[in-house]
Order: C-alpha cells, then sequence, then structure tokens
C-alpha cells in the first residue's frame, strides 16, 4: 500500500513537470503550428542559470529561482523572434527543421561553454517531510503538485478571462480574422511564447528539485516526454496538455511499482505510437482542421 | 474617405489586381461587383492590409495606409466583414464582439455592445452561446456587430449574402442601410449585382482584376452589359 502510494506520489510529481512542459508545446502548437522541438532544452538552460547562480556567484536559491524563470521566458520570446517569427509565411516544415536546428545549437553551446558531464545543483527549495496519513511525503513533491496545479489554474484564467488570453485564442483560430480585430499578431504570438517559456521556466526548476543536475541533453528526453503528453491530451489543447502530463507521469510510476522501471521510458514512447494509430487527435483534441 | 490608387497585388506569379483604382467619399455606400474570383476579396485584404500591393497607394481619411499593418488600419477607423464571415467558432457571442473592440479600451465598449445587441437582438439572446453552434444568418449578423465594435469610420463587407436565405439576405442589407443612415461609409463586395446596386450609390464593376466600369449605381442597374453579364439578362 505505502508503495503504491509513493509511486503515485512521484508520477503525480513527474506528472506535474511533464504537463507544465507540455502546455509550452500545445499552446505554441496552437498559435503557428509548430512543434517547438527546442522547447525542452529552455528547461537545460535553466537549470544552468540555477547552478550559475548558485554556485558560481555564491547568490541565494530564491534569487537562482527567479533568474532561471526569466531566463527560460526571455530565451523562449527571442528564439520565436529571431529564428521563429521570419517564417510566418514559410511551409511549416521549415519551421520544424529550424526548431530542431534550435534544439542542436542550444544543446551544443551548452556542451561547448559548460562540457558535456552534469553540474550538481544544490537544493534550491528545501523543507521538512510531509506526514499524511502515516506516509511520509518529500516537501519538494507536495510543492511541485501544488505549484503545478496553481500555475494550471492561473493560465486557464488568464486564457479564458484576460483580453491577451482571448487574442491567443482567437490568433489560434484564425489569424487572419485577428488581424482585422486590430489584434497584434506578432506580440501575440510572443506573449504565447512568453508564457509557455515562464511555465517550462517553473518546471525546470520543480525538476531540479527531483534531479538536482544540469547536462547539456537533459532537456530532450524531458522535452520529448512532455511531447508525448501534449500529443495524448491533443496537441494544441491546454487542459489536453495538462491532463496528458499527469498521465504520463503516472504510467511511468505504474510501470516502475510492478518492477519494470527499465520500462519506464519504453512505455512513454508506447503511449505514443498506440495514440498516433488509434487516436491521433488525443483526449481533448478537435479534428485537424487545416489553417489558411 | 478611401482612395485606392493603382494597386497590383499578386499571389506568387499570379497577378490578381491589375492596376485598380477607386475611391468611396464619406457617407457614400459603394459597391464593387464582379464574378467569382474577380479579385473583390484581394481588394479588400489588400486594403486591410492582410495583403500588400506591389504599386500605387491607398489613402484613408488623409493617412497613407499601404505601408501599415492591418492592426493599426484597424485603429484607424477601418473594419472588415470578411467573406464566409469568419466569427471565432469556439468563442462566445460576446467574446466574438469583444474581439471586434481589440482596439478600445474595455470600459469603453459596453455601450457599443449593448447598441450591437440592440441592432441585433438574436445574438442578446445568445451572448453566452459558443459561435460555432449559431445559423449562417446568425454568423453574418455577428460577423457584421464583431466589425462594429470597432467604431469604424468606414465598414467593408465581403459578400453578405452568401449563402444565405432571401428573406436573411433583405434582412442584412436593410441593416447595412441602417448603418449607412447612421453615419457609417461603406464598401460593399457583391456577387449579388441586384441587391448591392439596389441600395448603393455608385458601383464598380470588376473583371479577372480590372476595373471594366464605374458609375452611378442606378445608371449600372440600367446598363445593358452589366444586365447581361451580372443581372440575369
Ligand atoms: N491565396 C491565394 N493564392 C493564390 N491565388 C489566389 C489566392 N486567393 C485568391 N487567389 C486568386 O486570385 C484571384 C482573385 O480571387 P478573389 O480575390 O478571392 O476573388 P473574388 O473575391 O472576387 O471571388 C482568383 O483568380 C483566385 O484564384
Ligand atoms: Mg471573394
Amino acid at each position: 500500500m505505502s508503495l503504491v502510494f509513493s509511486q503515485l506520489i512521484n508520477g503525480l510529481q513527474s506528472g506535474s513537470i511533464y504537463a507544465l512542459i507540455a502546455i509550452g508545446y500545445s499552446m505554441v502548437y496552437g498559435i503557428i503550428l509548430l512543434l517547438n522541438f527546442a522547447h525542452g532544452d529552455i528547461i537545460m538552460v535553466g537549470a544552468y542559470v540555477a547552478w550559475l547562480v548558485v554556485v558560481n556567484l555564491s547568490l541565494p536559491p530564491a534569487l537562482a529561482i527567479a533568474l532561471a524563470i526569466i531566463a527560460c521566458t526571455l530565451l523562449g520570446v527571442v528564439i520565436e523572434k529571431v529564428a521563429y517569427s521570419p517564417l510566418r509565411k514559410a511551409p511549416r516544415l521549415s519551421l520544424l527543421i529550424t526548431a530542431i536546428g534550435i534544439s542542436f545549437l542550444l544543446e551544443n553551446l551548452a556542451q561547448l561553454k559548460f562540457g558535456a558531464g552534469a553540474k550538481n545543483v544544490p537544493a534550491l527549495i528545501t523543507g521538512p517531510a510531509l506526514d499524511i496519513g502515516g506516509q511520509h511525503i518529500g516537501f519538494t513533491a507536495v510543492l511541485t503538485i501544488i505549484v503545478s496545479v496553481v500555475a494550471m489554474i492561473g493560465l486557464t484564467f488568464l486564457i479564458r478571462k484576460t483580453k491577451m488570453g482571448k487574442a491567443m485564442r482567437a490568433v489560434s483560430e484564425d489569424m487572419g480574422t485577428a488581424q482585422l480585430m486590430g489584434i497584434n499578431v506578432n506580440s501575440t504570438i510572443s506573449f504565447t511564447f512568453a508564457v509557455g517559456s515562464a511555465l517550462a521556466g517553473i518546471g525546470s526548476v520543480l525538476y531540479s528539485c527531483a534531479y538536482p543536475q544540469a547536462a547539456p541533453t537533459m532537456g530532450s528526453m524531458l522535452g520529448l516526454k512532455a511531447f508525448v503528453a501534449a500529443v495524448l491530451g491533443g496537441i494544441g489543447s491546454i487542459p489536453g496538455a495538462m491532463i496528458g502530463g499527469f498521465a504520463i507521469g503516472i504510467a511511468e510510476a505504474i510501470v516502475s511499482a510492478i518492477g519494470l522501471s527499465v520500462w519506464k521510458d519504453g512505455v512513454v514512447f508506447a503511449i505514443l505510437i498506440i495514440v498516433l494509430i488509434f487516436k491521433p487527435t488525443g483526449i481533448m483534441g478537435k479534428k485537424i482542421n487545416e489553417k489558411v | 474617405m478611401l482612395k485606392v490608387n493603382d494597386i497590383n497585388v499578386f499571389y506568387g506569379s499570379i497577378h490578381a489586381i491589375k492596376g485598380v483604382s477607386f475611391e468611396v467619399n464619406k457617407g457614400e455606400i459603394v459597391t464593387l461587383i464582379g464574378a467569382n474570383g474577380a479579385g473583390k476579396s484581394t481588394i479588400l485584404n489588400t486594403v486591410s492590409g492582410l495583403l500588400k500591393s506591389k504599386t500605387g497607394s491607398i489613402t484613408f481619411i488623409d493617412k497613407t495606409i499601404s505601408n501599415i499593418v492591418p492592426h493599426k488600419i484597424v485603429a484607424a477607423g477601418l473594419a472588415q466583414v470578411p467573406e464566409g464571415r469568419r466569427v471565432f467558432l469556439g468563442m462566445t457571442v460576446e467574446e466574438n464582439l469583444e474581439m471586434g473592440a481589440f482596439t478600445r479600451k474595455a470600459n469603453e465598449i459596453s455601450e457599443d455592445m449593448d447598441s450591437v445587441y440592440v441592432r441585433f437582438p438574436r445574438l442578446k439572446e445568445r451572448r453566452k452561446q459558443i459561435a460555432g453552434t449559431l445559423s449562417g444568418g446568425e454568423q453574418q449578423m455577428l460577423a457584421m456587430g464583431r466589425a462594429l465594435m470597432s467604431k469604424p469610420e468606414l465598414l467593408m463587407l465581403d459578400e453578405p449574402s452568401m449563402g444565405l436565405a432571401p428573406i436573411l439576405v433583405e434582412q442584412i442589407f436593410d441593416i447595412i442601410k441602417e448603418l449607412n443612415a447612421a453615419g457609417t461609409t461603406i464598401l460593399l463586395v457583391e456577387q449579388n449585382a441586384q441587391m448591392a446596386l439596389s441600395i448603393a450609390d455608385r458601383g464598380y464593376v470588376l473583371e479577372t482584376g480590372k476595373i471594366v466600369t464605374s458609375a452611378k449605381a442606378s445608371d449600372l442597374l440600367n446598363n445593358d452589359a452589366v444586365k447581361k453579364a451580372y443581372l440575369g439578362g
């Protein structure tokens, strides 16, 4: 029983991180039909920023958290401005290849600057284990789940109720008509990248609580799993990304709980294949409507 | 109010608009008629800034708009109701109207939303409904209401009668007349030449990207060539 419980908590913890990252994939896909494969690498940059601030500059962890999130946000916006916005009218494939190129670029730059080996990121957040019904749960696990859920509620409010959120929905649905409404499409897309990347930044900090290391390629597997989560939920759907993220985290935990932890990554890709074969639109996805 | 001077618009190598010039004066209803594929939508989208002309210029209320971005053109007072309505299907009626008022401050729009609801009572009944569940006629009303929310000086409508039952078409055209009477200048693009000319002051006839005739609407209604080509004999 207690094993099941602790695996469930593990699943929810990594699931919330996948969800935070998956949201960024889905938001960007929703607005410019791009599978932004550089998104996972933003997490890596966040982890290095945290490491630099705490270890190299010996500044307090709170500052590291803030700077990591800010760095991820800015990086996402800059990547969009520099690499993607010039391709607004180019075929989607050019955009996809550019994203893969940016991913390699970030990984290689990190390797060049910091070496191929992993750096240890000291604990950014610490706290006492919680005792719930006789079960011990790590502080960071609880924090991760709570922070993620709060971030998702905040995001839902942003998208449903604010002017900018509505503009994001309008641009996602029909970019040309959104322009006819007087919506500035470029700034709406920038804002979308900022929000998605900020969530990735939060994900980066929470991830480093569970796996306190920074390494050049850490973002690729994490990003790939979040991508699977986004596809499972229905790419383009934000609630779908949330559900997909938790589902992937729990699936991994179940596989570990039944003693097949070597299959932890395998099960994620099995899910991807099954979704793509049987329900390519995912759990919450709408019919794929070609945009003009 | 709107002066389009010698525009040439291309889609890749396709030369869609070939040296078109026309103007719309304050208070008028001007119609641009032509067959499917003549280039009517291309012209409206060029005026709105979604497409760029290779040559010439477009001025609106003494301001050159041919080189500015679409959202600034809307803010300058020029709104378009696009062909096929293009309401945001996943958003509610009210959210669609809010999008129409995007260039304005949130606290200034509630009065205008009320007046849209007065003009289109059906929209009021359905304000919390997702636009995708509306009928074609209701979507056309929403598209028009949405454009009005920007408080345009000039409203451009691209085939508002498309796919609507005759009774609804009459209703839509009555509303266009009312809007004009209330002070909005109208540029109306139609394949339904009869209806368009019957409410317009002046008309331009467009054929394969060129303006071939322009005259008072009443004259065009009696013009033999126009009758033959667009008015069913
Ligand atoms: N996106 C596009 N790409 C290529 N050609 C187009 C595109 N849109 C319209 N055209 C062509 O431009 C011409 C004018 O089209 P359009 O302005 O839509 O005409 P209308 O609105 O009068 O029916 C047509 O020959 C049409 O095939
Ligand atoms: Mg057309």
